[in-house]
């Protein structure tokens, strides 16, 4: 977007003005002034989250086409479409901030930009589309629910309808674990494994612990982002660990205990070098995850191409038709 | 559907390789006594939707830009969403027990009855517009007459269903158009795609004794006047894209008697592998 | 809003231009704006917009507007734009005494 301004600028009090604004708790909105530093952390926020969804939507797909009934294949498609939807909305946000989707896109494409390690790990069993919904969609509620008050208007409204959606992701998430755990014996084999296998990764979504975050402090300061990593993993913890027991499931973790002084669930150290390793591209499924993204990029050129020579030859045809 | 076939709804856990009987029973199923004719209609119009649905939903997540992803979502729940009220009302009529879960996943390839176009394996994304436009005109000419049978489940099923289809026209012919008359390559793929596909749309107008008796039982379609009217519309749209309309030589049929291509038990075993992995399960 | 038109010169790929969607939740609802798409046309654009921001059911009408034919007003047209309306508490029917006892309004 443009801006024209009238006068020689005053950076420092452009600056003292939208520190007012963030302390009052305002939604800065796209037009108004932001340090530029403001709006490079946005962008990287925003596209790591909207890249997240649209290679979540891989793991997922995965299992589309062998889901076990109509009603669960019409939930997965559903739900794998509303992950496209939000990616969507999460674009739409960085472009307000003069940021084209095309060039996040391209960055993505190329292995330069970031996205949640939790989906470059596979997807091995239908129970994986379970736990999915009920741990990894669990876990970026709580994520997202924080998100829907950051400072930065469109992110925040993106949010607030992503939030609004993804309440039905958890829930069939976690409605075909219930049915697993109780199923026959091989199903509820099934399911554990899968618990077995997601829920340290889950943990790993909130990303590395206070202490190692090198953007954290900058970020709560703007009110970009509303709690820390660590706070945000434990209240994923104490909402997570009644629902497993419910169902009669165990989580990985001997070192799982309730501290009746903290009133949190402690748990054990999460494996910080396998989290930096997925981070770096040596997950299991990173190389898949990007070359399935760009198959369906390289594949889709012609279509885009054709669509834009289309749109202009009709464009040339109403002129000629005008004239 | 013959009774061999009808025969496997108390044995849900037969396995794909297992399916000797119900190829013995389509051999002969020519010859053999119809069964409901409605049943028959309804797994025609069921399993269409079924296959298309599940060929579309192949794609998810892999299409050429993400809105177009979603759209292409859409269809595809559109589609199994139909199929699965038709399926359970044929289950329904035909009264052995069967629910539309029993009928997507516990069936083998012989005793479907989609048309042979819909199960046509995914090429580039010219070729799933051109396999849907050719279906949806169809689809909308079928359903705009089942809307009004007398036969009030099928036509309520159809008035939803229609409504539906009207979109997905709106939707693949748009994208016939646009892949036709945009660049040289995008042309000669539509075009290529077409030529490949217009030997199964034959099929999709021929009447027969199921149809016949349908109709006698508050079902009638006129599919003599649904491929007229089809005809022209698919012209009217291929014109728009500068496309060339095949010749009509040469048309395979088979689907709706279990004669399919090779490609439906593949569609298939994927479809049905953890439902029939794991007998007797609920999911 | 930022619409990007025209080629992208690194990858030769062709950008699709951004438009905005306005959707109405209900009739007689005023229309408000949900999101953005890209899209090469006007009836593209409105397809779009309907797989994307009305699957839910959430809007009986939409509308679709090039992002580059919105024009915006300025942070800095703040002060003089709005706050001359602030002050203008006639417009208000608040403003208005209405004898006691009358109930009509």
């Amino acid at each position: 977007m443009e801006q024209t301004p009238n006068a020689p600028v005053d950076e420092s009090a452009l600056n003292a003005a939208f520190e007012a604004k963030i302390a009052a708790g305002d939604s800065i909105e796209p037009k108004d002034w932001m340090p530029e530093r403001y709006r490079k952390q946005l962008t990287r926020m925003m596209s790591q989250h909207a890249h997240s969804e649209i290679v979540g939507m891989l793991p997922e797909g995965n299992w589309i086409t062998r889901a076990p009934s109509l009603r669960r294949k019409m939930s997965l498609i559903a739900k794998v479409q509303d992950e496209a939807g939000h990616g969507l909305y999460i674009y739409c946000g960085t472009e307000t901030l003069g940021v084209d989707r095309y060039d996040l896109f391209n960055q993505l494409l190329d292995g330069t930009a970031k996205y949640s390690s939790i989906f470059n790990y596979p997807t091995l069993s239908w129970a994986d589309m379970g736990v999915i919904g009920w741990l990894v969609d669990g876990a970026a509620i709580v994520n997202q629910t924080v998100l829907a008050k950051t400072s930065y208007g469109p992110y925040a409204r993106a949010m607030v309808r992503i939030c609004k959606e993804e309440n039905f992701h958890k829930r069939q998430g976690y409605e075909i674990c219930a049915t697993l755990a109780n199923g026959t014996p091989a199903q509820r084999e099934m399911l554990q494994d899968a618990v077995n296998r997601f829920w340290w990764p889950s943990l790993m979504m909130f990303g590395p612990s206070d202490k190692d975050s090198p953007n954290s402090a900058e970020l709560l300061r703007w009110r970009v982002k509303r709690k820390t990593n660590d706070e945000l993993r434990q209240r994923f913890v104490n909402l997570t660990v009644p629902q497993a027991q419910a169902i009669g499931l165990t989580l990985p973790d001997p070192d799982l205990t309730f501290n009746t002084a903290t009133k949190n669930w402690d748990f054990g150290e999460i494996d910080w070098a396998e989290f930096f390793e997925v981070i770096k591209g040596n997950g299991p499924c990173n190389k898949e995850r990007l070359a399935a993204r760009n198959k369906a990029h390289d594949d889709g050129r012609w279509v885009r191409d054709a669509a834009t020579a289309y749109a202009e030859k009709q464009k040339a045809r109403a002129k000629t038709e005008a004239a | 559907m013959s009774a061999a076939a009808a025969g496997h709804e108390d044995e849900p856990g037969i396995a794909a390789g297992e399916a000797a009987a119900g190829t013995r029973a389509v051999a002969g199923a020519r010859r053999a006594p119809m069964g409901d004719p409605i049943v028959e209609l309804l797994l025609r119009l069921g399993d269409d939707r079924l296959i298309l649905g599940h060929r579309l939903s192949e794609v998810t997540g892999h299409g050429p830009i993400l809105e177009e992803d979603i759209a292409t979502a859409n269809m595809a729940l559109d589609l199994i969403g139909q199929a699965a009220s038709m399926l359970r009302l044929a289950g329904e009529t035909e009264g052995k027990g069967r629910d539309e879960d029993a009928l997507a996943y516990f069936r083998d390839a012989v005793q479907f009855r989609n048309c042979l176009l819909v199960e046509q394996p995914n090429g580039d994304f010219g070729q799933l517009m051109v396999r849907q436009f050719l279906f949806d005109a169809y689809s909308v000419l079928l359903l705009d007459e089942l809307s009004r049978a007398s036969h009030a489940g099928i036509s309520a099923i159809a008035v939803k269903a229609l409504k539906e289809a009207k979109y997905h026209l709106r939707h693949s012919s748009e994208w016939v158009v646009r892949l036709g008359d945009g660049t040289e390559e995008s042309h000669a793929r539509v075009q290529r795609a077409l030529d490949a596909l217009w030997r199964f749309t034959g099929e999709l107008f021929v009447a027969d004794e199921v149809d016949a008796a349908a109709a006698a039982k508050g079902a009638a379609v006129d599919l003599a006047g649904i491929q007229s009217r089809w005809n022209a519309m698919v012209d009217e749209v291929l014109t728009r894209a500068t496309l060339t309309r095949p010749a009509d030589a040469a048309m395979q049929r088979g689907g709706r008697s279990g004669r399919h291509t090779e490609h439906l038990g593949h569609l298939l075993a994927t479809m049905q592998i953890v439902a029939r992995s794991h007998p007797g399960a609920t999911w | 809003m930022a619409a990007t038109t025209g080629t992208n010169g690194s990858t030769g790929d062709s950008h699709w231009p951004l438009w905005e969607v306005f959707t109405q939740g209900a009739q007689g609802q005023p229309f408000e704006h949900a999101g953005s798409v890209h899209a090469t046309d006007a009836e593209h654009a409105m397809q779009n917009a309907r797989d994307v921001y009305a699957r839910r059911g959430e809007a009986v009408n939409l509308w679709v507007v090039p992002s580059s034919a919105i024009t915006a007003s300025a942070p800095s047209d703040a002060g003089p734009f709005f706050d001359p309306g602030n002050d203008k508490a006639y417009r208000h029917p608040q403003f208005y005494k209405v004898p006691r006892g009358v109930k009509v309004f």
